[in-house]
């Protein structure tokens, strides 16, 4: 079974981004970017599946500028054994890159799409639930634990109040949550052999998608700014000050 | 313009998260409910009270007994038409079905939104809540999720609404529900409590976490955790409160052990009143706290206890 795994090239999970003073973004500029850590978990997923010879083969796919390369170099090194870059200079948003994705879908014809719940950028959580409904796939989104026997995906999902398991029918779409495993590191011999992996690029007309976003920003402003508050020696004045000043108890 | 929210429940009522959606849609006009589910009398009666609903429309069937996202989409989808705007909570049911409907509508869904400017205008949290984000849709139809913290909540009684039954007729669509495994709690809900006591890494062990109880009891407060503590396996993950685990926005908010990462503060930082009780001096949980006590969490716990119990 083939598997396919998207990941997004974001800025560093570390980096507390600041929003431009013209209110137009946030300052992306020289900020130091690496792959979704959700997508991370994805990858590590597949190559799972590829170590129990469950997989027979993992393609990479992130879309977006040409640096989305690198993105894609580091799920190489970490296990997945060549790439696609969809490349394009337009902001591409979840319905987009469901579409784009579905294109290559039908072309690669994976049993399983595996990808992250969430891009920490644009915290959407969309584009897996989207991607599976424009292919008619079963979609078990933010798993913890996923299993494959034969042609069901056992996929036991983070919920309100607590773990759910559904089965679904193969070919599917599961998104990862943080629970899903630890992603290894990418070893040094590993990260060498990835330079020798192939990455094709292509641009989304070659998929026949018009990736032009519906959503325009209008404007980015910053959150109210929480103002650290005053240092209570002990405990009996938190008590004084949460009952007779904040009045919250 | 109407809008149609489907709403959440349980044996309780109205979850208060999707009231907090009706409140969020009756901003813009008409607002119909959804309830769907198996043998969901009592939850359509329930839903026919909420104030500013004037029409409940009800599919009841087998196939939508577990809310999977694959039935619940076409059921929205096939409802759609008389609709300019979709509501749901952002809960993990929201999250689940809507972008699934707005991809089957060609909608660009607008996920998590934290304000309504107007008809097509929402401002909506990106970076772990680091930007505030106002949006314009093009698109004919709107498809959202609402992040319930930002909204009050309508109240769960005071309206009277038609209830109309609606026929679904549900493809198998290739999954099948196996089982759950939910955390049985008499406390209130993380989302919907009025305190919320949280414990991280500093806790050290699940055990631990009993720590939390009798205060937790005083105050009436839901207990939730960071990230670390639920990956440590104290605690179960639907206590995570952050970016990736629940937005909360009670009237206090008690950190203990947790150091105030970015992705932790995204899901507490607008409650009203912080309290943080941390060892070491420079955690940046402080920078948020109205209250900071430094202090370490085993003498301070039993402490706070005692202290409340004088009340
Ligand atoms: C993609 C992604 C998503 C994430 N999503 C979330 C999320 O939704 N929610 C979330 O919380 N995190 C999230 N995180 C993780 C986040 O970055 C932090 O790692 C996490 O919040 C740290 O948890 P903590 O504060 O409990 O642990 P630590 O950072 O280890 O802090 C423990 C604190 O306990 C204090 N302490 C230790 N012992 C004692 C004692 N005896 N008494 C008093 N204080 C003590 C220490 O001083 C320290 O400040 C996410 C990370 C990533 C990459
Ligand atoms: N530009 C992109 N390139 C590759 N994968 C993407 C891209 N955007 C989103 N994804 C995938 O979709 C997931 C969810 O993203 P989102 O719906 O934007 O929160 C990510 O974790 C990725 O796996």
């Amino acid at each position: 079974m083939k598997i396919l795994v998207p990941v997004k090239r974001v800025v560093d999970y570390n980096v507390k981004v600041r929003v431009k003073v013209d209110g137009t973004g946030v300052e992306t500029a020289g900020v130091k970017m690496s792959m979704n850590p959700f997508d991370e978990i994805a990858v590590e997923e597949a190559v799972r599946l590829k170590e129990k010879g469950v997989a027979t083969e993992i393609v990479a796919v992130s879309m977006g500028i040409t640096a989305c390369q690198e993105t894609i170099r580091t799920a190489l090194a970490m296990g997945a054994d060549r790439g696609i870059l969809v490349e394009t200079d337009v902001e591409l948003q979840p319905l987009a890159v469901a579409k784009l994705l579905k294109a290559l879908v039908d072309k690669e014809a994976p049993g399983l799409v595996i990808m992250g719940k969430q891009a920490i950028d644009d915290d959407m959580n969309a584009t897996g639930q989207m991607l599976a409904a424009l292919l008619g796939w079963p979609q078990g989104t933010f798993a913890s634990k996923l299993t494959i026997d034969g042609t069901t995906a056992s996929v036991t999902r983070e919920v309100d109040g607590g773990l759910e398991t559904v089965a679904l029918a193969l070919p599917a779409v599961v998104t990862a949550d943080l629970r899903l495993n630890e992603p290894r590191y990418a070893s040094l011999p590993n990260i060498m052999k990835a330079r020798k992996k192939s990455i094709e690029t292509i641009k989304p007309a070659d998929l026949g998608v018009d990736p032009a976003p519906r959503l325009t920003l209008v404007s980015v402003a910053e959150p109210a700014k929480r103002k650290a508050g005053v240092r209570v020696a002990s405990v009996a004045e938190l008590v004084a000050k949460l009952r007779t000043e904040a009045k919250v108890i | 313009m109407t809008a149609l929210v489907l709403l959440e429940f349980d044996a309780a009522g109205i979850k208060q998260p999707s009231r907090s959606a009706v409140a969020a849609a009756a901003k813009l006009g008409e607002v119909h409910a959804l309830v769907a589910g198996e043998g969901v009398a009592a939850a359509a009666a329930a839903a026919a009270k909420l104030p500013g609903v004037t029409k409940v429309l009800v599919a009841d069937a087998p196939a939508l007994a577990h809310a999977l996202a694959e039935p619940m989409a076409s059921l929205l989808v096939a409802l759609a038409p008389a609709y300019s705007h979709l509501f749901a909570a952002a809960t993990a049911v929201g999250k689940n079905v809507l972008p699934r409907v707005a991809a089957l509508l060609d909608v660009q869904p607008v996920s998590d939104i934290a304000g309504v400017v107007d008809a097509d205008q929402f401002v909506r949290p990106i970076y772990a809540g680091n930007a505030l984000a106002t949006v314009k849709s093009a698109d004919a139809k709107k498809v959202i999720t609402v992040r319930a913290a930002s909204f009050d909540p309508v109240a769960a009684e005071g309206g009277s609404a038609a209830i109309e039954n609606v026929a679904v007729a549900v493809a198998d669509a290739g999954s099948r529900f196996v089982g759950a495994e939910l955390s049985k709690s008499e406390r209130p809900e993380l989302t919907a409590a009025r305190v919320v006591i949280s414990g991280g890494r500093g806790m050290q062990a699940g055990e631990n976490f009993r720590l939390l109880e009798p205060i937790a009891d005083k105050l009436g407060a839901a207990v939730g955790a960071s990230r670390a503590a639920v990956d440590a396996g104290f605690v179960p993950n639907d206590y995570q409160v952050g970016q990736t685990g629940k937005i909360v926005a009670p009237e206090l908010y008690v950190a203990v052990g947790i150091s105030g990462a970015i992705q932790h503060l995204a899901g507490m930082k607008d409650s009203k009143v912080i309290v943080a009780i941390n060892k070491d001096e420079e955690a940046p949980i402080f920078q948020v706290a109205d209250y900071g006590l430094v202090a370490d969490l085993f003498t301070a716990l039993p402490e706070l206890a005692a202290e409340l119990g004088k009340g």
